[in-house]
């Protein structure tokens, strides 16, 4: 058949896969999979155009194709470098590449402050498994890092300008996603940063998923903000019919008991989300009635998120009261009693921003 | 049957001597060993007067640590809490206010933060996860109770006096 369309035959890592023409180097490494998909900061396969800003994800390209076998000159970015029909791509075997990436690493991480124990994507911080994957435990950097005000964005979302990676992730999901863009990036080089014109509120049904899409903590949702750890959650895959057409409905609750602290997307193994939500489903619907509850989320083992769930475990069973005739044993302590952390008169998942110092009296008296 | 130990002894089943059979000679070699021991050194020592001395490495009761500026370092990051192998603590974090400045050092500060010395097993995780050096394990032992309750150490118990007005 003429049509047929030919293949191109790629080598990556000495691993070859054959992949339609027009693929990225990057797509088709994620064809493989494994550790020798390059890491991506700033490319989103679900947002056009995205790419070609972090520089993490630099291969070295040993072999041009099969006309042209010359490797390329530089390192090239394999989210924006398309495959030809014989390249061959080095990614974790190349010295050059991993050197390169530490670099890049350490590039990323000049302005970023080390404010992880703030910071509400600890845990799930593309960037900082970026930087403890590849990057040097000790920054050179001996200048004032450059520092901006926390602006609200809207009524549930924070941004933190200080974190933030220049990655353009969130000004595509705005542009792509929602009727109206009203947030992108102002000034040029070191001065660049994300901004509302006039700080104006962004208001779209669609714009929460910036949260989702920010790889570091520069877009929080303020609905959760400081209300607890991502690793000390349940993740729980839950759906709702949602009224909006657009939205899918198929979430990931963050929970600790019956109480929901967030709601975000469903995200795949590469932190990309399966479908994009809307702000009603993410910000508005945090009761457990609200939605339809499928079981716990698979969370990779080596995620700081998995502590302390177990696979397959056996709980012991509880046996005094079956030896002791249906007698339940006595209790000395109750420990809800005399802990003043989780009090039942305090919820802090429905407050609607973080919590104050006001929200922690009970009946206007200070506990403590 | 070749002996367990070089100290056992054939049962002695010979009749006894008119001199063990007064018994006397049996208590007097008794008591020299009692007299000997209240001559030696003694192994105790009186505790609440006398202490002995804490090895470098001791790990005792938690506090929790300011700034030289009186502010409470812990941010709620929960990396003790994480890395706590008993699962002892736990927090709830809050935002600070405006005016709150002198207070605690950070946006984020613990509101709560607890720990049951019931489960604490001393091990000092949560002073080597600390990103803040907010909490610290004392040469202090954690005081006996009458009442479980009373091991449920919240922030009044654990945050040390302010350095400038100590209170």
């Amino acid at each position: 058949m003429a049509d047929e369309q030919k293949l191109f035959k790629v080598t990556i890592d000495n691993i070859t896969v054959e992949v339609a023409p027009g693929t990225t180097i990057l797509n088709a490494a994620r064809l493989i999979g494994g550790d020798i998909v390059p890491p991506a900061m700033c490319y989103y396969s679900k947002l056009q155009g995205s790419g070609g800003k972090c520089r993490t994800c630099l291969v070295k390209v040993t072999k041009g194709s099969e006309a042209d076998p010359r490797p390329m000159p530089k390192l090239v970015a394999s989210c924006r470098t398309t495959v030809m029909d014989g390249m061959e791509v080095a990614n974790i075997t190349s010295p050059e590449v991993v050197d390169a990436r530490k670099s890049i690493v350490e590039f990323l991480l000049i302005n970023h402050p080390l404010d992880c124990p703030v910071c509400d994507q600890a845990g799930e911080c593309h960037l900082q498994d970026l930087s403890y994957e590849h990057g040097v435990s000790a920054t050179r950097y001996e200048f004032k890092r450059r520092t901006f005000d926390k602006v609200d964005l809207g009524d549930h979302i924070k941004l933190h300008m200080t974190r933030c990676i220049l990655c353009y992730r969130c000004v595509f999901t705005a542009d792509q996603l929602t009727d109206k863009r009203e947030h992108g990036i102002l000034g040029r080089g070191d001065h660049s940063e994300i901004s509302t014109y006039i700080e104006q509120n962004l208001d779209n049904d669609f714009i929460g998923n910036v949260i989702d899409v920010c790889p570091v903590g520069a877009l929080t949702d303020k609905t959760f903000r400081f209300k607890n750890r991502v690793w000390f959650l349940k993740p729980v895959d839950a759906h709702r019919d949602c009224e909006n057409p657009k939205c899918c409905g198929k979430t990931v609750l963050w929970m600790r008991g019956d109480e929901v602290f967030r709601v975000t997307a469903r995200k795949d193994q590469y932190g990309e989300v399966e479908a994009y939500i809307c702000d009603t489903c993410r910000f508005e619907k945090k009761e457990t009635s609200d939605w339809v509850i499928e079981g716990p989320r698979k969370i990779n083992r080596h995620s700081v998120i998995s502590q302390g769930h177990y696979v397959g475990m056996v709980k012991p069973q509880e046996t005094i009261v079956k030896v002791m005739d249906g007698r339940a044993p006595k209790l000395l302590m109750d420990i809800h009693r005399v802990s003043e952390v989780n009090r039942p008169e305090i919820d802090l998942s429905k407050i609607e921003g973080p919590a104050h110092s006001d929200d922690f009296k009970i009946n206007g008296v200070h506990p403590q | 049957m070749q002996a367990l130990t070089d100290r056992s002894k054939m049962v002695d089943r010979k009749p006894m001597t008119f001199v063990e059979r007064l018994y006397l000679w049996n208590i007097i070699k008794g008591m020299r060993i009692t007299f000997a021991h209240l001559f030696r050194k003694k192994v105790t020592v009186k505790f609440p007067e006398q202490k002995r001395a804490f090895s470098p490495v001791f790990r005792g009761l938690h506090i929790l640590n300011r700034d030289e500026e009186g502010r409470e370092r812990c941010t709620a990051c929960g990396l003790c809490a994480v890395s706590c192998p008993a699962e002892a603590i736990t927090m709830e974090g809050a935002e600070r206010k405006p005016g709150e400045e002198h207070l605690y050092r950070e946006e984020k500060y613990a509101a709560k933060y607890e720990i049951n010395m019931l489960r604490c097993i001393f091990c000092g995780f949560c002073e080597e996860a600390c990103p803040k050096d907010a909490i610290y394990l004392t040469e202090t032992f954690a005081p006996a109770n009458y009442k479980r309750e009373g091991f449920i150490y919240g922030k009044d118990d654990l945050l040390i006096p302010d350095p400038k007005t100590g209170k």
